[in-house]
Parts: C-alpha cells; structure tokens; sequence
C-alpha cells in the first residue's frame, strides 16, 4: 500500500472506491463524481450560489429586513436609492429593499408549490401510461399532448381567470399547464423499464401493477424527472410572475416581485428603480435555476446538450 | 459517393412507401382531430366553470326577471351540459364565439381585427431570431468550448432568465425615454392613425401598399422595440438549438468524407452540415413562432400594442368572458396549426421520414 493513498482523507477513499463495499457506498460515489463533474463547471456553480443565496435571503429576511414590507410613508413616496432606502421607496413610500427581501418568499413559495403539484402528477400519469401500454397509454398520452399543445401562458391566464386572481390560483393555473413534460419524460423512462428482467420477477412474484409502477418503476424515473423540474423552475418563475404583472396572481399588497413591477410601471419614465430593481430579482433568481439545470443536464445526461 | 451524403445510414425500405405513408398521414390526422377537441373541451369548461354569471354579463345587474329568464334561455344554459356542449362546438366551427360585452362587435370581427398585429410582431421577431440565432449557433458548434461558443450559451440563458414584461419597461425607459432613439408605445404616432386602409391589417404591408412612406416608418420606429425584444427570445431559443443540432452533425462521418475529398471548411460547415441541420431546425423554428404568438400578451400589454393578447386581457379584467375564450381559441388553434406545419415541412423536406 502506497503511503500517499493512506494518508488521503478517508472520505474520499471511501467515496471514490472501486469496489465498493454496499450499496449505499456506491450511491454516494456516484454522487460524489456528479459533484466532482458539477462542480468544475464556473457556471453552474454560479447558478447554485445563486440559489443558496435565495434560500439564506429567505430564512433569514426578518434579518436582513428588520421592518414590514406593508408599511406607509406618503411623506416620502417615491424616493430614489439612497443610504437611507438602499432600492428607494415606492409610489405609497414602502421601501423597495424590504418588499424585494419579503417578495424572496413568495417566489420560493410559488416554485415549491407548482413543484409539489406538478411533478407528481406527471409523474404519476406518464409511469401509468407508459407500465399499462394499450388503450390506457393513448388515452393518457392523448390528454398529455392536448395540454402540450395549448399556449402555456394563455391557458394559465384562462384559468387564473376562471379561479379567479389569487397567488393560490396562479399556483394551481401554473401547475395545471406544466405537468406534461414531466409526463412525457416519466413514460419514456418506463417503456425503457417496462420489459427489463426485474419487473418481470416482481411481478412473478405476484405484486400488484400499483406496487411495481410505485415501488419500482416511480424511483428510476424520478432523477430525470427532477432534472426537468429544476430546468422549468425559472420557466415557473417567469409565468408567476408574468401573471402577477397582469394582476392574475398575487394581489396587492403582497410583494411579489411581477405585481412590483407592474406597480412601478407607472412610473418607469421619472422612477425607473421603483419597476426595475424587483425585475432585477426576477431575473436572478431564474438564471440561477436556468444556469443549475444547465450543469445538472450536462453532468446527469450528456447526450442531450 | 451517395451514400456519404446520406447522414443516417438505415435508409427505409422502399416497398412500404405509399402504404406505411398513408397510415402516417392518417395517424397525424387523427392525432390532430383529436387535439382540436380536446381544446374545444378545455375552452367550453374554463367558460362553465367561471364564476361569472354569463346571463348578468349580458342584460347587466339590474334587469328584470323575466329578461333574465328569457337571455338565460337563449344562452340555452338550462341545457343539459352535453347539450350545451354541442352548441357551443357547432358554434366555433361557424367561427361564433358570440359576442363581446365591451366593443359589443361579435368577437370573431373583433379577433380578425387584432390577430394581424400580433402577427405582424410575431412574424418579423422570428425573422430576426432565425436570421442572427442561426449563424451564432452554427458559429458556436463551430468553436464548442471556446469564447464564441460560451457567449452565445450566455446570451441564451439570460433571455431563458429574464422577463419579457421588463425587458420591455426598461427598453421604453432607455431607448425611448432617454435616447429617443425609438418611438413609444401603440403602433403609430397618434396623428398618423386611420389614415392607411387596414388591407392586411399588417401597418407595414398596408403603408407601403398605400405608398405612405412617412407612415411606414413611423411603423418602423414602433416596431423597432417590441420586435427586437421578441426577437431575442426566439434567438436565445434558436442559437441553443441550433448549435446542438451543428454538434451533432459535425460529428457524422459525412462530414468527416467531404472533408477528406478536399472542400472548404466554409461549405462543410454551412453547406452540407446546416443542411441537414435545417431539418430538425424548421420544427423549432414553428415551435418559437408558436411561442411568440403567446409570449405577445406581455408585451402588448407593455408597449400596448392592439393585438390579440392585450385583447384577451384587456377583455378578462372587463369580466367579458367571450373575448378571453374565443381568443384562447384561437391562439389554441394557430399552436395546433404550427405544429401541423412544421410536422409536413419535415416529412417533405427529408427523404428519409416518406
């Protein structure tokens, strides 16, 4: 045994191992490579610090913002940047670095949500179509291809409409109109995994269709499916807010960062900070999703560039 | 010699041809068909499902019982749903999407009336989208990995990242308010309007047809703006898919045989290799404009631009629910009808999918 691998820190001995001992070690060491892969990438580590940027502006906001995103002060509307208001204030005198720090919930809020709505469900529905095969497949499939060729944005404004404007309605509008892909993406793992040897002994052994298609089936689908997720995070984020720039999704007061823009619009000639600072968040955010996703496809995936 | 500058080397077998592309032909028919009332569906439940009282939308909240029974009525809405669905499809097949509360014009006149001015935006951005997004990924798959190739992955992603509605605000703010280098928001200066005969209702075709220069450029300077913003979405999209499409082909061994016969670098690359990259290129080409056509609502709405999305809007906000539906159609349609387009396009273009 050479002295140099003995004195390497025992971790990565352990995560870079060629014959690994379980099945844990293994997984680990294939993260740990996607990581080494990820990680050499300038890009899309910017994209992750971007991210982890979100998440601590979120956690700690009451911090970094000791003041209400709600509150007044006509005497000093619409203010320029200055020491005093760093992003400056808006038309009812709010500060704007304090609505911007607060409105980094909503966001998170809004892309946590549709995530938790839509990816399941395409999950669910592309794993259904592509295991049962046969009449289900096309009846599914034709439904997916249905909602895949509607215009993203108009059917979400359609039934942000019908719901009626609300953060909560924008939520399920958005989720409504982003499940397909994730649909298509699930089934076309499962038809891959349909006819390998060990479904075929689960079910010789008797499960159940619901067992294999979420014991067995669900779990390999899943990384593509987050892949897809983590691209179309920005994409959520840019309806969202769209739609609260039409006044569909949140309602005023509440700081989400379209509705500012849209509050700002106003006044884009004489205040250009009061539109264009919540903008700037916008546009961050989704390219710290945009430039991750990117890294992630690259390292996870690297026929499709 | 033929058989290298075939990309692919599993040619399909001829016998089949006109029988197996029958068979495709039906299939996409069908797949069609069945789209176009899946969103018949859709639009007739988003319209059951509002909680709008489409009898009050139309005699107003102060009108007697029995006007409201007899409006109620004609709306056939006592129907069984199935009923009523099947009034409505007949309907739109008509092209009646009833009538809009606000400009009380039926909405199909009103929809003709806005469509060609989205079109109009939506055409001229992906123009300049393919003209610019083609060679940068052409030049990108070119030089993979160096400066040029990451400036355009760059450039991609931030028009992935930034909203449309902003973009569009600060380009006023910049380029109209502070460099005048732009005319502002409509399509026409104020004084200009109704003046050229709305022919193809396209500002652009209709004042050179009625030999308006002054016109015509003042159409120009308020196409300028929105056009380019547009137009670097389809870019972004363009170029990224572009470049990957050059990758992969600069990577087939028909490219590797006409260099090895001695051509030019310059026709290898942007004869044979973008030649067989056009192909699969038309579908996203169809597929952005699609994109386009939707992704207008925002910026009608910012540069107020008298299209179909700031009417499908502008109509929600007032409540009138038939604009917002028969528009939602449409949109929905002229999706369907793109990918349809691009579909063929692709099988006439390339011999290999017959």
């Amino acid at each position: 045994m050479s002295t140099a691998g003995a004195t390497q820190p025992g971790l990565r001995a352990w995560l870079l191992a060629s014959a690994p001992r379980s099945r844990w070690q293994a997984r680990c060491g294939n993260a740990y490579l996607a990581w080494l892969k990820l990680s050499a990438n300038p890009l899309a580590m910017a994209g992750l610090a971007i991210i982890v940027a979100l998440l601590l502006v979120v956690i700690f906001a009451p911090l970094l913002a000791p003041g209400t995103p709600y509150g007044q002060n006509l005497l000093h509307r619409l203010e320029p940047p200055s020491a005093e208001n760093w992003f400056g204030t808006d038309q009812l005198g709010r500060d704007i670095y304090t609505r911007v720090v607060h409105g980094a919930q909503l966001t998170l809020m809004i892309v946590v949500l549709v995530a938790i709505l839509a990816a399941p469900t395409g999950l669910l529905i592309g794993t259904v179509a592509g295991y049962s095969g046969g009449i289900v497949d096309t009846v599914l499939m034709r439904i997916t291809d249905v909602f895949l060729a509607f215009p993203r944005l108009v059917l979400a404004l359609a039934f942000a409409a019908a719901l009626g404007p609300g953060i909560e309605n924008a939520v399920i509008a958005i989720a409504l109109t982003s499940w397909p892909p994730y649909a298509r993406v699930a089934r076309a793992e499962t038809l891959a995994l349909r006819s390998s040897d060990f479904i075929a002994a689960a079910r010789l052994q008797g499960a159940s269709p619901a067992r294999i298609v979420l014991r067995h089936i669900v779990p390999l689908c899943l990384s593509s499916v987050i892949i897809r997720v983590t691209l179309d995070m920005a994409g959520i984020i840019l309806t969202a807010a769209g739609l609260g720039f039409l006044g569909l999704g949140a309602q005023p007061p509440l700081p989400e960062w379209g509705a500012m823009v849209a509050a700002g619009r106003d006044f884009i000639l004489d205040n250009w900070w009061v539109a264009t600072i919540p903008g700037i968040a916008i546009f961050i955010v989704s390219l710290g999703f945009n430039l991750l996703g990117d890294g992630l496809r690259d390292v996870l995936d690297p026929k499709q560039r | 010699m033929t058989e290298l500058r075939n990309p692919v080397s599993a040619a399909p077998s001829r016998g089949a041809g006109a029988g197996l592309w029958l068979s495709k032909a039906a299939n996409l028919i069908f797949s069609v068909l069945l789209t176009f009332v899946g969103l018949l569906v859709v639009t007739f439940l988003i319209g059951r499902v509002i909680p709008i009282d489409p009898v009050l939308a139309v005699v107003g909240d102060r009108a007697l019982p029995d006007v409201y029974a007899r409006v109620r009525q004609e709306l056939a809405l006592d129907e069984p749903l199935y009923y009523q669905f099947w009034l409505y499809v007949t309907k739109a097949l008509h092209g009646d999407f009833g009538k809009s509360v606000i400009t009380s014009r039926p909405v199909i006149e009103d929809i003709l009336r806005y469509f060609p001015a989205t079109i109009e935006l939506a055409t001229l951005a992906t123009l300049l989208g393919v003209m610019i997004g083609v060679p940068a990924g052409v030049v990108a798959a070119k030089n993979q990995g160096r400066w040029p190739d990451q400036l355009v992955r760059l450039l991609g992603l931030i028009g992935y990242s930034v909203p449309v509605f902003w973009l569009g605000l600060v380009g006023l703010f910049v380029f109209y308010s502070k460099l005048g280098w732009v005319s502002g928001t409509g399509r026409l200066d104020v004084y200009y309007e109704d003046i050229v005969d709305p022919v193809t209702g396209m500002m652009l075709i209709d004042a050179a047809l009625a030999r308006e220069w002054d016109i015509f450029f003042n159409a120009i300077s308020h196409l300028a703006l929105p056009v380019s913003i547009l137009g670097y979405y389809s870019l972004a999209y363009i170029s990224r898919m572009t470049r990957s499409f050059m990758i992969e082909q600069l990577g087939q061994e028909y490219v590797t045989a006409a260099r090895v016969k001695g051509l030019s670098e310059l026709r290898v690359v942007w004869r044979h290799a973008l030649g067989n990259a056009m192909l699969p290129l038309v579908t996203v080409i169809a597929l952005s404009y699609a994109s386009l056509l939707e992704g207008a609502v925002l910026t009608e709405t910012v540069f107020a631009w008298p299209g179909l999305g700031r009417y499908i809007t502008d109509s929600l906000f007032n409540a009138d629910m038939n604009p917002v539906l028969g528009g939602t159609f449409v949109v929905g349609l002229a999706f369907i009808g793109l990918n349809l387009l691009s579909d063929v396009l692709y099988r006439v273009l390339d011999p290999r999918s017959r």
